[in-house]
């Protein structure tokens, strides 16, 4: 079965690396260059939300009439997320290397588990209930991506 | 029915910290033991001493803090929904520290009674708990390598705790039960198919998710419990009779598909994207190194019978995988999911304006740190003691204090969770 949610599955691997590496800045206590990457990771992940919230999950909503369940969930934990990368934010801007390394550690495992739940659970269920659409809804997916970073390397 | 991703779903959180925090005052337990008896303990694997204190270690430590993480793990990372979780470890947890504590003390005394009502503890905990669990990875939905090592496990307790019970049911009653051949057997269950097979599936979602590491291949993953099972499954033939060379041949297998999983994972960890490393990585790679190294001396122990067949060789195999892998990798695994769990209950309760403290504050690196350097002292001098057993009281001395540093540690960031907790409930 071809999985719709590939370019998905592959743009989480892309905001891994971003985070990495502000993570590796800040510990350098490079702050320009963690700017630099942290504004990147912001930008991909920002991209990464909108296109589940206004591509993925409407159309498995109207496919399963699943409106208030896991979709809903990812949705608050998404609100969740852009509030720690915030907390990153502030950390950087005052050039607190400790504050930054404690909330990061904190996006990551949450943004990981979060992960783990939609390429685990969540996106297979849409992979089965969308398979009619699949091809279309694929090629949506990686239009509202940025320009290489959900496809194989 | 459809799984509902919600964090509704995780259990409340005492559920797995009244596991969390039990375990290591086992290890405790277990190390002023050793300071109490000395070198007797470490002399074989058959006494007294030395069976007290190993269960103390897998069904006070171990079983503890792998039934707590369990809980929590198979509703979180596979969608499975487990019957009542406050309900289960109500009754699990208390069962388990008592049923542990008879059979400790059955070892010492030799006690028939002891013995008949530590397994009654054991078959109803573990037996209640493995259906309960059970049912919830046979009826999640999610698929992979990770639910089949976890459904792998589970049976792997359940034939541990069978064995188990029959085996206190010999010792009580001096059966004609093949009685050495049985200890194996449940032995192997208990570390190669529940403890080593359930490390296995946590670690596939784990380690590439902590530190960023590329995924367990594919084959490995799906092969290394499944060989496990089969393995398992011929070794358990020696209850029937199984020639010399070929029960050799399963026994270096089971270790060698061991350390195949070890230096996998050391390999992956090389191969990490996060540039920055933590204790809990140092915990791991500690763990998988022993695994390693356990492979090593097996194979040394079978190349030189005057070693092997000395009764402390199997001593050693036992400290290193008890002590250097299990305990080091538990310890490693609490002190990401303690501050993780602390942080996303607190997060829950905060509502989305405010923040609780960041998972660092939780329970202080450098405190971690140290007490990981007192557990790689405290399982040099626990191994080194199998060999020179002047250094035997020594040695369960300190990893009496590298078990209470750890239970600290815990009762620490709880107090944190406590405290915050208490903060919001003012605030609202």
């Amino acid at each position: 079965m071809t999985m719709l949610t590939e370019p998905l599955r592959l743009h989480h691997k892309h905001c891994d690396d971003l985070f990495a590496d502000a993570e590796a800045a800040a510990a350098e206590r490079n702050w320009p260059q963690c700017q630099e990457l942290l504004s990147r990771l912001h930008d991909a992940i920002e991209d990464h939300f909108r296109t589940e919230e206004t591509v993925l999950f409407p159309a498995f909503e109207a496919a399963t009439g699943m409106t208030g369940g896991p979709t809903q969930m990812m949705r608050i934990e998404h609100a969740r997320m852009r509030e720690l990368l915030g907390q990153m934010q502030s950390a950087l801007s005052a050039q607190a290397a400790d504050v930054f390394a404690g909330a990061a550690e904190t996006l990551l495992i949450f943004m990981q588990q979060h992960n783990m739940k939609e390429e685990n659970i969540l996106y297979p269920m849409c992979d089965r209930s969308l398979a009619e659409q699949a091809a279309d809804l694929a090629a949506q997916l990686r239009n509202s991506l940025e320009p290489g970073c959900a496809t194989k390397k | 029915m459809q799984p509902n991703l919600s964090f509704e779903q995780a259990p409340p959180i005492g559920v797995p910290y009244r596991f969390f925090l039990t375990a290591p005052w086992f290890g405790v337990a277990a190390g002023l033991l050793l300071a109490f008896m000395g070198e007797e303990m470490l002399a074989s694997r058959w006494t007294p001493g030395a069976l007290a204190g190993t269960h103390l270690l897998v069904t006070g430590f171990m079983l503890q803090a792998m039934c707590g993480a369990l809980l929590q793990f198979v509703p979180v990372a596979t969608g499975g929904n487990i019957w009542q979780p406050q309900r289960v470890a109500a009754w699990v947890h208390p069962l388990l520290i008592i049923a542990a504590g008879l059979l400790v003390a059955a070892f010492l005394t030799q006690r028939p009674v002891l013995f008949m009502a530590a397994s009654a503890g054991f078959a109803v905990s573990l037996g209640f708990y493995g259906v309960v669990v059970s049912l919830a990875l046979w009826r999640t939905p999610a698929q992979g390598a990770s639910i089949v090592a976890l459904r792998i496990a589970l049976l792997g307790l359940l034939a541990t705790t069978g064995l188990g019970v029959t085996l206190a049911f010999g010792l009580a009653y001096q059966t004609t039960l093949p009685l050495l051949a049985l200890t194996d057997v449940h032995a192997a269950w208990g570390l190669g198919g529940w403890g080593l097979i359930l490390l296995a599936g946590i670690a596939y979602f784990v380690v590439p998710m902590f530190q960023l590491t590329p995924a367990y291949p594919g084959w490995l993953a799906r092969g290394v419990p499944l060989l496990l099972l089969a393995l398992l499954l011929v070794w358990s033939l020696q209850l029937f009779g199984l020639p010399d060379g070929a029960r050799e041949l399963v026994w270096l297998g089971g270790l060698g598909t061991a350390g195949l999983f070890g230096g996998t994972t050391l390999y992956l960890q090389s191969r990490r994207r996060r540039k920055v490393s933590d204790t809990t990585l140092l915990f791991f790679r500690v763990a998988m190194v022993c695994l390693v190294v356990l492979l090593f001396s097996a194979m040394l122990f079978a190349a030189l019978p005057e070693i092997g067949n000395d009764p402390r060789a199997v001593v050693w195999l036992g400290m290193l995988a008890i002590v250097g892998v299990f305990v080091t990798a538990i310890n490693g695994m609490l002190y990401k999911i303690v501050p993780f769990l602390n942080w996303l209950h607190l997060q829950r309760l905060c509502g989305l304006e405010t923040l609780p403290p960041t998972m660092n504050q939780m329970i202080p690196e450098r405190s971690m740190r140290r007490q990981f350097y007192l557990h790689l002292a405290a399982l040099a001098f626990l191994l080194a003691a199998v060999w020179l057993p002047s250094l035997a009281r020594p040695a369960g001395l300190l990893f009496a204090l590298d078990c209470a540093w750890l239970g600290l540690n815990l009762v620490g960031a709880l107090r944190i969770y406590v405290r915050f907790k208490n903060r919001i409930r003012a605030a609202a």
